[in-house]
């Protein structure tokens, strides 16, 4: 086993930029997504990196300038949190139309109103659809290797798609946590320099962003979405080549204790660190539950997601955004929508937690376990609304 | 530095990069304006455009009007696209993964996609001092939707959302002076220009052309269709916008202000608002008051240029 070290993950993850070899960041700072722009512009100040820093003037911009460096060919990074991912709402779709592999480190945090600097996934889920690759991490190496991978499958000709890396604000981004960095040499083994299609230089003039009438806006939007459903074959094959090279596997969809269980929660994120806790906690107890943790969110992995909820009889969706009128929080609605369409009966509860950095312990898993799995069939989990938030002063 | 050989500019090159096929108006002097700078510009040229008239008369998928190499991305962030590009070649080159070579980047937006929506991320690019130039067109309204005001339609102008009424003159504020903001940035190079003096124009995009770091062109632009006018009639106010004071052609190059077409004495304002629609409405006050504006702007310009 090569040496872990430890190291704070926002570290880390700007570590991963630069072993990636990005040529052009654009970036604003705003909490807790700093520590990784200020280390990135330190590597590019010291010449550890050959790269341009742009010290845009907005998230807006940032985006736009990551559009503009991806369009004359560069590879390029940026990182933002909750109101950054907001201004830069348009350009996200705009980005993904135009086929741009830019990577993005989301670090989660709750959006205002109330001003909030804390964790949640407000901020991601108000950007689930604008056509990026989402993927969720777990724990900082995931941070590390999801990184270098996001180049390696946005930047696939068959996919030429911006790929989202999340990371949970503070209580991921701030922690010090033992993470094995691969060499320079390994990474640039496993990730070649970027071969843009196109790209805009004088000796081959194209055309980029032009408008789409009525005629042939649908078949672009039907291209774009076919590449990203297509995409996922892809992830696969990086996945699985970065754990023949690098010795950590990844997959899109993946189980903790699911053999034994019929109750199973799932979750986004570092949440799912305390959800194993209390799975453990559980266990000891001689209850079974087990995780179902989606690292990949979009494009959304069904087939996977179907498999792993063979025979699970209880389901509780674990989210950090509230559904802001909607019936449930999305990736309830989306994974109720899946097991309707499947005709699967499923006793599905959903449940918000940890809204704006509000703690999520594992005895709130237990909790949730009790109240769901040890109860008789017939009888209902006691809900405020189609959903249940932990832990609030009603 | 470029010595001031504005008035013997007479060259005038013959390569188009605006080409047949684009939908403008007839009589459009702001894509003749495009049309015009572009042959100075030449070859090596990147355009970032911002949403508006010009992106929308020329690159309906799969057609265009461009021969150079083209990116549209939105409305506000022309600049900001524009930095990406900038460092993106800067650094594929020093990279040696593309040919070293000078390779302009330019940036272009309408008076609303410069003064109101894209000043933020205009100024952010002038201020991080991008080797590059933005153009506004300014055709004084956003037209593109039909004729709105932007902070660039001049005073009592009539547009679809600053009417004339029994409560309003049209347009109740005066015009945002981008020249002036942009020159704030204390950057190499600011001209303002209008097609109907081609050659002041030609002579001021090599120069915005030329200069180490970032530069800004003010293009006044007539827009036969927003302003009310015959389209045969837009060099013509052109012209009238420069004689009447309303519109000065100057440079303000390394801080030094220059007027580059100077008119010894100004027509009276009553010139230029006659015939155009968007003036129609005008009181005798209101064209007064415009007057005394526009005398007190002019005075200005010429005692921060040393002329007499
Ligand atoms: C964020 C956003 N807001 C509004 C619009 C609508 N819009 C498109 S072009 C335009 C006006 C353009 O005016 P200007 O920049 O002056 O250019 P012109 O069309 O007059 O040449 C507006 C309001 C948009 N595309 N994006
Ligand atoms: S509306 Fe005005 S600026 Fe737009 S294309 Fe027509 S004439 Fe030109
Ligand atoms: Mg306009």
């Amino acid at each position: 086993m090569k040496t872990r070290k430890g190291i704070e993950v926002s570290i880390a993850a700007s570590i991963a930029a630069k072993l990636a070899r990005v040529e052009v960041i654009a970036a604003y700072p705003i909490t807790p997504q700093t520590h990784i722009v200020e280390h990135l512009a330190e590597i590019v100040a010291e010449g550890e990196l050959d790269a341009i820093y742009i010290n845009v003037e907005s998230e807006y911009s940032a985006m736009s300038a990551c559009c503009g460096a991806a369009a004359a060919g560069a590879r390029t990074f940026t990182s933002t949190s909750a109101q950054g991912l907001e201004l830069m709402h348009e350009i996200l779709f705009i980005a993904s139309g135009m086929r741009f592999p830019i990577v993005m480190a989301t670090v989660n945090r709750a959006l205002s109103s109330p001003l909030s600097i804390w964790g949640d996934h407000s901020d991601v889920m108000a950007a689930r659809d604008t056509g990026w690759i989402v993927l969720f991490c777990e724990n900082g190496q995931e941070v590390v290797d999801s990184i270098i991978m996001a180049y390696k499958m946005g930047e696939d000709r068959r996919v030429l798609l911006p790929v989202m890396v999340n990371l949970d604000g503070f209580s991921l981004s701030h922690v010090i946590e033992p993470i094995e960095l691969p060499s320079q040499k390994e990474v640039d083994e496993f990730l070649p320099p970027y071969n843009p299609l196109y790209t805009l230089h004088p000796d081959k003039p194209v055309t980029m962003g032009a408008y789409g009438m009525p005629e042939l806006y649908t078949e672009a939007k039907y291209a774009q979405e076919t590449a990203i459903i297509n995409s996922k074959k892809v992830i696969i094959d990086v996945m699985d080549e970065f754990g023949k090279k690098f010795g950590r596997y990844y997959k899109p969809v993946e189980t903790y204790n699911t053999d034994k269980a019929d109750f199973v929660f799932i979750g986004l994120g570092s949440v799912n660190e305390n959800i194993k806790t209390a799975i453990d906690d559980l266990k000891t107890q001689g209850k079974e539950a087990g995780l179902i943790n989606l690292r990949l969110f979009r494009p959304f992995p069904s087939d996977e997601l179907m498999s792993a909820l063979q025979g699970k009889k209880k389901v509780a969706v674990i989210e950090r955004v509230m559904p802001g009128g909607a019936k449930n929080s999305p990736l309830y609605n989306e994974i109720a929508s899946l097991a309707f369409a499947n005709r699967m009966t499923l006793k599905m509860e959903n449940y918000i937690v940890g809204l704006g950095g509000r703690d999520v312990l594992p005895e709130d898993f237990q909790q949730i376990y009790n109240e769901m799995a040890a109860k008789e069939k017939a009888e209902k989990v006691k809900k405020d609304k189609n959903y249940t938030v932990m832990r609030v002063r009603a | 530095m470029i010595s001031k050989t504005l008035e013997r500019y007479t060259e005038h090159p013959e390569e188009e990069f605006v080409v047949y096929g684009h939908r403008a108006c007839q009589g459009c002097a702001e894509v003749l304006a495009l049309r015009l700078a572009f042959k100075v510009f030449g070859k090596d040229t990147i355009l970032a455009m911002a949403t508006g008239c010009m992106e929308i008369i020329s690159t309906p998928l799969p057609f265009t009007c461009w021969k150079l190499p083209w990116i549209h991305v939105a409305f506000e962030n022309a600049a900001a696209v524009a930095s990406g590009i900038e460092a993106g070649v800067k650094i594929l080159m020093e990279k040696g993964k593309i040919e070293k070579k000078d390779i302009h980047v330019v940036a272009i937006g309408g008076d609303g996609g410069t003064s109101d929506i894209g000043l933020q991320a205009l100024s952010g690019a002038l201020e991080r001092w991008h080797k590059f130039t933005y153009i506004c067109v300014d055709n004084e309204a956003y037209m593109n939707t039909g004729i709105q005001r932007s902070s660039c339609t001049p005073y009592g102008a009539m547009t679809t959302t600053s009417p004339p009424g029994k409560k309003s003159i049209g347009q109740s504020t005066w015009k945002k002076d981008m020249p002036k903001i942009a020159a704030a940035h204390n950057i190499p190079y600011v001209a303002t220009a209008c097609p109907s003096y081609p050659y002041d124009l030609f002579a001021k995009v090599k120069k915005a052309r030329m200069v180490e770091g970032p530069s800004y062109l003010h293009i006044l632009s007539v827009c036969p269709t927003g302003w009310r006018i015959p389209s045969g009639d837009a060099i013509k106010y052109g012209r009238l916008a420069v004689e009447t004071g309303v519109f000065p052609l100057y440079e303000v190059e390394n801080g030094q202000y220059r007027i580059t077409h100077n008119v010894k004495s100004l027509k009276p304002i009553t010139e230029y608002l006659k015939g155009q629609g968007r003036f129609r409405h005008l009181t005798n006050d209101t064209i007064s008051k415009i007057q005394e504006r526009v005398n007190l702007e002019w005075e200005g310009l010429k005692f921060q240029c040393g002329v007499k």
